[in-house]
């Protein structure tokens, strides 16, 4: 679509929504008010930038269904992330928006050239998280054969991925890694496998990544980008030219800002991603801060989409971990270790890639005088306590060991809670 | 008899236990028994001090996480059953388990002292005393 008639549709689809969270959502209702605005403020595309930011914490403020813009009844299916303490992230689709999702998860993989005729082996995680049945979801649009493989059970995905002839992989690119190397010690050669392309995302990847991604398992690695406060995965997809993933904008309107100060920023210039979604029915956000930083580019691609560029996200604003393709934010762990009766919040998180190349987190936590027994089995057991309570808020395993008193340094300020070993 | 134990939490690494012993020493404490239950990544240290108030401090000061706790110590025949005999048999008919023990010969062949943490301390006491 030219340009023009593009930002002609954005407006239109802007004003539509900004009327519809100010009549339905209390709290946008309330942000718009208390900037002395009404809908028809948004005159111009540039008059986004009235609009209040969402973060995180407003999800958390207003947990479950606050944010919600449609009665619970039409919602069809919620999903859940990270959130910043105990309580997820939750988000909420309509059918429509179930719909929605699909066409562009769809257009992702189409991007990317996936056809009817591939077989699509998708391991992102099945369940509350996006990744899992928003690629599924896609490629059944798409008319692919699609294998929900779900993550995990690296030899098993080997065996179906020759048995069944996969084409396309789905999966965090350390994920399609571990599956490379697994597949040598095994004695499968990568090139003996009919894949194609993969789409990788969920975490960061550097282009080092992807050439060792490219080499291991003999397929043209894509970056796929999405969050579930937006949808999820589809939100942005990188093309062939691997030269930046266009983000469909015509239903997610992308704006770089200045982390700090909230002004937008020029194409080019880098900051933080933040979106609005401008056809999305239960939960429409504006201004939503993603805490990824990257920059836009506006000129054509090769490809011949003109859809803004984003450029491949290396980093965040926050303290966000992603560790195996999930959110892991430090004070999830520290709001565990606080339950806990006398555990001091005096705790390391260690981040490592060793063998694998899977992520691990290994969580340090010292030994106060109130947690102290001096028999073996209770202090193994506070350990099984702890991390067992970890792994049922953060949706994944870690290492605890317990420590010497003042083994974790001490600082002025804000603690660093968190070591990140990993290289790549 | 009861007695007072000192216990100390400590990483299974190398030197922490001369890290442990040596504010001991340095304020003139003797060790009567010691024994250090372990496992992969720690171990608690557990002793019976000549000062268990001064010795507490020290190591509380060298920053350790350190528990006192109420253990018996009694005496048995330092002859073939005699740990049997005087106290495992009476401890189980009673239904008191035993934690964990350490033991050793005190005056040979006359008596051996075996030192014990009990789930009922004083029903414990009033049985082998």
């Amino acid at each position: 679509m030219p340009r023009p008639k593009l930002e002609a549709l954005q407006l239109a689809r802007l004003q539509t929504k900004v009327r519809e969270v100010y009549e339905r959502v209390p709290f946008y209702r309330q942000e718009i008010r208390k900037r002395g605005l009404t809908p028809d403020s948004i005159r111009s595309l540039e008059d986004i930038r009235k609009l209040p930011f969402t973060s995180k914490a407003d999800f958390r403020d207003n947990y479950p269904y606050g944010l919600f813009a449609v009665p619970r009844s039409e919602v069809v299916r919620v999903h859940a992330s990270s959130g910043t303490t105990g309580k997820p992230t939750v988000v909420g689709y309509t059918r429509g928006d179930i719909e929605l999702w699909a066409d562009l998860m769809a257009r992702a993989l189409v991007c990317g050239g996936v056809t009817p005729s591939d077989v699509v082996q998708n391991a992102y995680g099945y369940g509350l998280f996006t990744g899992g049945l928003g690629i599924h979801y896609g490629a059944e649009k798409v008319g692919c054969t699609v294998i929900p493989m779900s993550g995990g059970n690296v030899k098993r995905q080997i065996m179906l991925m020759q048995d069944l002839g996969s084409t396309v992989l789905c999966s965090t690119p350390s994920f399609a890694l571990y599956l490379g190397e697994t597949a040598k010690e095994v004695g499968v050669d990568p090139s003996s496998l009919n894949l194609r392309v993969g789409f990788f995302g969920a975490e960061p990847w550097s282009f080092q990544m992807r050439v060792e991604i490219e080499e291991k398992l003999g397929l043209r690695a894509l970056d796929i980008y999405g969050l579930s406060e937006v949808i999820g995965p589809g939100v942005a997809e990188e093309c062939e030219c691997q030269a930046g993933l266009h983000i469909f904008e015509d239903h997610f309107y992308p704006e770089v800002i200045d982390p700090v100060t909230g002004e937008p920023l020029p194409d080019g210039e880098r900051g933080e991603l933040v979106f609005t979604t401008l056809t999305k029915e239960a939960l429409p956000v504006l201004r939503y801060r993603t805490r990824d930083i990257t920059a836009l580019h506006r000129e054509p691609c090769e490809c011949g989409r003109t859809l803004v560029r984003m450029e491949k996200v290396t980093g965040r604003t926050d303290d966000m971990l992603i560790v195996r393709g999930v959110n892991v934010f430090p004070s999830q762990i520290e709001s565990v270790l606080l339950e806990v009766e006398g555990v001091q919040p005096h705790y390391q998180i260690f981040v490592d890639r060793a063998r694998h190349s899977l992520d691990e987190i290994e969580i340090w936590v010292e030994v106060s005088e109130a947690v102290f027994s001096d028999e073996l089995r209770k202090l193994e057991a506070l350990e099984r306590a702890v991390r067992a309570e970890i792994e049922s808020v953060l949706g994944i395993r870690a290492t605890v060991k317990l420590v010497e008193p003042k083994t974790i340094q001490r600082s002025e300020g804000k603690a660093n809670r968190v070591i990140d070993r990993r290289t790549i | 008899m009861r007695v007072k134990q000192v216990s100390v939490f400590a990483e299974n690494r190398p030197g922490r236990l001369q890290a442990v012993l040596t504010p001991l020493a340095e304020a003139n404490i003797n060790i009567r028994a010691l024994s250090i239950a372990d496992s992969a990544d720690f171990g608690v240290i557990r002793m019976i001090l000549s000062d268990t108030e001064t010795g507490q401090r020290a190591l509380k000061e060298a920053g350790f996480t350190v528990m006192v706790g109420d253990v018996l110590a009694v005496q048995v025949p330092d002859r073939p059953g005699g740990f049997l005999s005087a106290i495992v048999a009476p401890l189980t008919r009673a239904g008191v388990n035993i934690e964990y023990v350490y033991a050793f010969a005190d005056n040979p062949l006359e008596h051996a002292l075996v030192v014990l943490k009990v789930s009922d301390l004083a029903k414990a006491e009033k049985l082998i005393g």
